[in-house]
């Protein structure tokens, strides 16, 4: 079929809701993820107590791949079912929800890592340094000074201090640009697909991932700069940790979007989706705009302030 | 807005599968509903049983059947899975039985996702059930998991824990956004919000609250495991962190987890009272702007858990005075129902018997709940008997209560058998009994200064505790009755009409008992 079926007849739209038949693809997901998060819980407690890992790596390995085949799979049918044109305007407005609210459930994630890094540096560390009512803690670590980014940890044995901490006005400024420019290029795609331009969806769409790519590989390079040379790293105390968790789990939702974009393209390429029907499309690119919006929180209160 | 069933190239089917694949590959949400109640009453024997371990150990001060560290196991296990695998789980599966059949859908708006939601839990029980025989035993922190308890001194299986946790979490996301996508997208044409059943609007703002905490216990677990394998410094203060903030993440998401329990049992009893009154709900907006209410509040009160942690004493008064503000919509809601049964004619049949003794009982755990709130009082509670009589009184004749009434009120539309009313009455009576009997002196116990999560205690406590252990017995073997009953409606018994209550209203009643297997295929015309 050279375009997905679309509907235009209002009272016809309603008319239609698929609720597909069995479905074999949750059970092997279920099986899939067990395995995948069974294996990674036993790799690090095996690995924590000095014994052999190698019967979880091969539990890990088993999983990851069941979840890829399920990916595969269970996308590739919904892609078939949409267009075979058996979505209604309805069940396109049931994903749309979905996919609300799963972002909100993302965002909500990345609220408890946030409150975490504000907890420590309004609360936490000043504590530590003996300011206000809950001063009394400085006596566990006396001469203890407080200040953010926390270099001297409180116990600098424990958790070794790094030598600096990366600043914002360098390579994360430009990473910032790159990944600013990415929600534009991804709405210029978007626009062009609405006009039915192609040639200019793929052209913007490609670039988007460029400037994507680009993101992962600079912030894969101040990885290895904090811990190389700067001595950061997770165990470099409050700062590290709330450090590394909000850009590590950033950059793990840049590496998925980043899959998604790639996938649209590949769909692109093949003559998915119409001007008027394009959800798969859309999705994608919401989940960019919220991986954007995030990084921009990140910038500030990680980098800047 | 309406819903029909797609016939698309005769690839429909009237009836369910054969065999095991029925269950395993079902896009069914009474299959799936089904699955969600069967595995939750599993769970439900499951951690009871562990209860009675604690109860048997406790029946006499000193140690005599378990050895402490496996009596930390067991309140442990017993919290954990009551809420995670018992409580949560029986929610979603009326939700999943109810909700398309009450705003008059044909099934769920996500088939395929509503099955994948009920498998992963079988899956995360089954590795938090597999960490009683690890190496270094269970998890044994408590169900709040505490830092540094849970991370410098927990058990190895903790980051098995953790990885349950996880999948958990992502089956109750995955269902709460069925249940949000389903209630917003497919009502019956004509059901305007303000015309949803309250079940439907309880479940509504419940998947809300899931959405947004589950995520943030996703978070604190998340930082767990990342302090005990990867040396981050969370909450370990020699790096500039802290334990307390643990307990400000997990409260964050542990209150309105409160909530996630008790909402969509609000709404099942707001059914059935006036079912049973044979008069229309009392104050339908009061009890959904309530609920609202509720639910908002309940994001701002996490800190009454922690008053004696040390917050600062503004802290302290902020949180004590919006604890209390939620006794506001709470009683809006009492007063309702008390109003809907004024001048009723009533009858007494199972469900109104757990409805009208949820309403009661569950009062008397709110009230208790007024006292924690007050932190200067709270200095004195906290940590003793007193709190855990608190919350099993919003938990048992609350959750479990609400629970069994749904079961009751809604087993003939499911089983199209009537339920032997004896036998039904009769668990009614052991129940209350038991559970008063079992959870009545723990408030004695904890106002006379008995800590919980102990394994032994001083003489002085004997004869309560002795009391409570008889009362839990009890409660604990009448569940097995429960499942007697159930057993019995589904082989067989008296037919059921499409509306086996004079009084109930709704769009299930509509429908045959059993109801078809795909809900409407026609969308019903609300006025």
């Amino acid at each position: 079929m050279a375009t997905d079926h679309t509907y235009t007849h209002e009272k016809y739209a309603y008319q239609k809701y698929y609720v597909p038949e069995q479905s074999k693809w949750p059970i092997i997901a279920t099986v899939g993820l067990g395995l995948t998060l069974f294996g990674v819980a036993s790799i690090m407690v095996n690995s924590s107590q000095g014994e052999s890992t190698g019967g979880s790596w091969l539990l890990f390995l088993v999983g990851s791949l069941i979840m890829a085949y399920m990916l595969f799979g269970w996308f590739g049918n919904v892609i078939r079912e949409s267009r075979a044109g058996l979505y209604s305007p309805q069940m396109d407005r049931s994903f749309r929800w979905g996919m609300s609210w799963f972002i909100f459930s993302e965002v909500m994630f990345f609220a408890a890592f946030f409150g975490a890094l504000f907890y420590a540096r309004v609360f936490a560390v000043p504590w530590l340094g003996g300011e206000g009512d809950r001063g009394s803690s400085n006596l566990l670590w006396e001469g203890f000074q407080a200040t953010w980014p926390l270099i001297n940890t409180p116990d600098p044995v424990a958790y070794p201090p790094a030598k600096e901490v990366i600043g914002p006005w360098g390579l994360p400024l430009v990473n910032t640009i790159l990944l600013v420019t990415s929600s534009l290029t991804v709405t210029i795609a978007h626009h062009a697909l609405k006009a039915g331009h192609r040639g200019k969806l793929k052209f913007w769409l490609a670039a988007t991932i460029a400037l994507a790519l680009g993101f992962v590989v600079v912030q894969a390079y101040e990885y290895v700069h904090a811990y190389k040379d700067l001595n950061l790293t997770l165990e470099s105390g409050i700062y590290g940790t709330t450090f590394f968790m909000l850009t590590g789990f950033h950059g793990a939702h840049v590496i998925l979007g980043t899959l998604m974009l790639i996938i649209m393209l590949v769909r692109v390429m093949k003559g998915h989706f119409t001007a008027e029907q394009h959800f798969g499309f859309e999705a994608a690119s919401w989940y960019w705009h919220f991986v954007d919006v995030v990084w921009l929180m990140l910038f500030t209160f990680v980098y800047i302030l | 807005m309406s819903a029909v069933i797609d016939t698309h190239a005769g690839e429909h089917h009237h009836g369910p599968a054969k065999g095991i694949t029925r269950w395993l590959f079902t896009t069914n949400h009474k299959d799936i509903g089904t699955m969600y109640l069967v595995f939750s009453f599993a769970m439900f024997l499951f951690g009871g049983s562990m209860a009675m371990v604690i109860r048997a150990e406790l029946f006499q001060p000193g140690l005599q059947i378990v050895d402490p560290e496996f009596f930390n196991q067991m309140t442990t296990m017993h919290g954990l899975i009551m809420v995670f695998g018992a409580v949560m789980p029986a929610f979603v599966g009326l939700a999943n039985w109810m909700l398309p059949m009450m705003v008059g859908a044909p099934d769920m708006a996500l088939p395929r996702m509503n099955n994948w939601s009920f498998w992963l839990l079988p899956c995360a029980f089954l590795i938090l059930a597999s960490t009683l025989f690890m190496s270094g035993g269970a998890p044994n922190f408590g169900w709040t998991f505490y830092a540094p308890l849970s991370t410098t001194y927990g058990p190895p299986s903790t980051t098995f824990f953790i990885f349950a946790v996880h999948i958990m979490g992502i089956s109750s996301i995955m269902g709460a956004i069925n249940v949000i996508a389903t209630i917003l997208n497919l009502r019956a044409p004509g059901m305007t919000l303000m015309k949803m059943p309250l079940f439907v609007w309880t479940w509504l703002i419940t998947a809300f609250l899931l959405i947004a905490v589950m995520p943030v216990l996703a978070g604190v677990v998340t930082m767990m495991l990342m302090d005990i394998n990867f040396g981050t410094s969370f909450f370990d203060a020699s790096g500039g962190g802290d334990p307390v903030l643990f307990q400000h993440v997990f409260w964050f998401f542990g209150h309105p987890e409160v909530y996630i329990m008790i909402l969509p049992a609000f709404g099942a009893v707001s059914h059935i009272i006036p079912a049973f009154s044979r008069k229309p709900l009392f104050g339908y907006a009061s009890m959904v702007y309530a609920v609202g209410a509720i639910a908002l509040l309940s994001f701002v009160v996490w800190a009454h858990h922690m008053f004696t942690v040390g917050i600062p004493i503004a802290g302290q008064l902020f949180f004590m005075y919006a604890t209390m503000l939620i006794a506001v919509p709470t009683g809006v809601k009492v007063f309702n129902w008390v109003a809907t049964m004024f001048r009723g004619a009533l009858t007494f049949e199972a469900p109104m018997l757990f409805a009208v003794a949820f309403v009661i009982l569950f009062t008397i755990g709110g009230f208790s709940g007024l006292m924690l709130a007050i932190a200067p009082a709270d200095f004195q509670y906290h940590d003793t008997y007193f709190v855990v009589a608190h919350f099993h009184y919003v938990l048992v004749p609350g959750a479990i209560f609400g629970i069994f009434a749904s079961a009751y009120f809604w087993l003939p539309k499911w089983t199209g058998h009537m339920y032997d009313e004896t036998l039904a009455k009769t668990h009614f009576w052991l129940s209350f009994i038991g559970m008063n009997l079992a959870f009545f002196p723990m408030h004695f116990l904890g106002l006379a200064g008995m800590p919980r999560r102990i394994p032994d205690y001083a003489l002085q406590f004997a004869d309560f505790n002795m009391v409570s252990s008889i009362g839990a017995f009890m409660f604990g073997a009448t569940q097995l009755l429960f499942l007697l009953i159930v057993v019995k409606c589904i082989r067989g018994g008296e037919q059921a009409p499409a509306k086996p209550w004079e009084g109930a209203e709704g769009l299930e009643w509509t429908l045959p008992s059993p109801p078809p297997y795909h809900s409407f295929q026609t969308p019903p015309e609300v006025k």
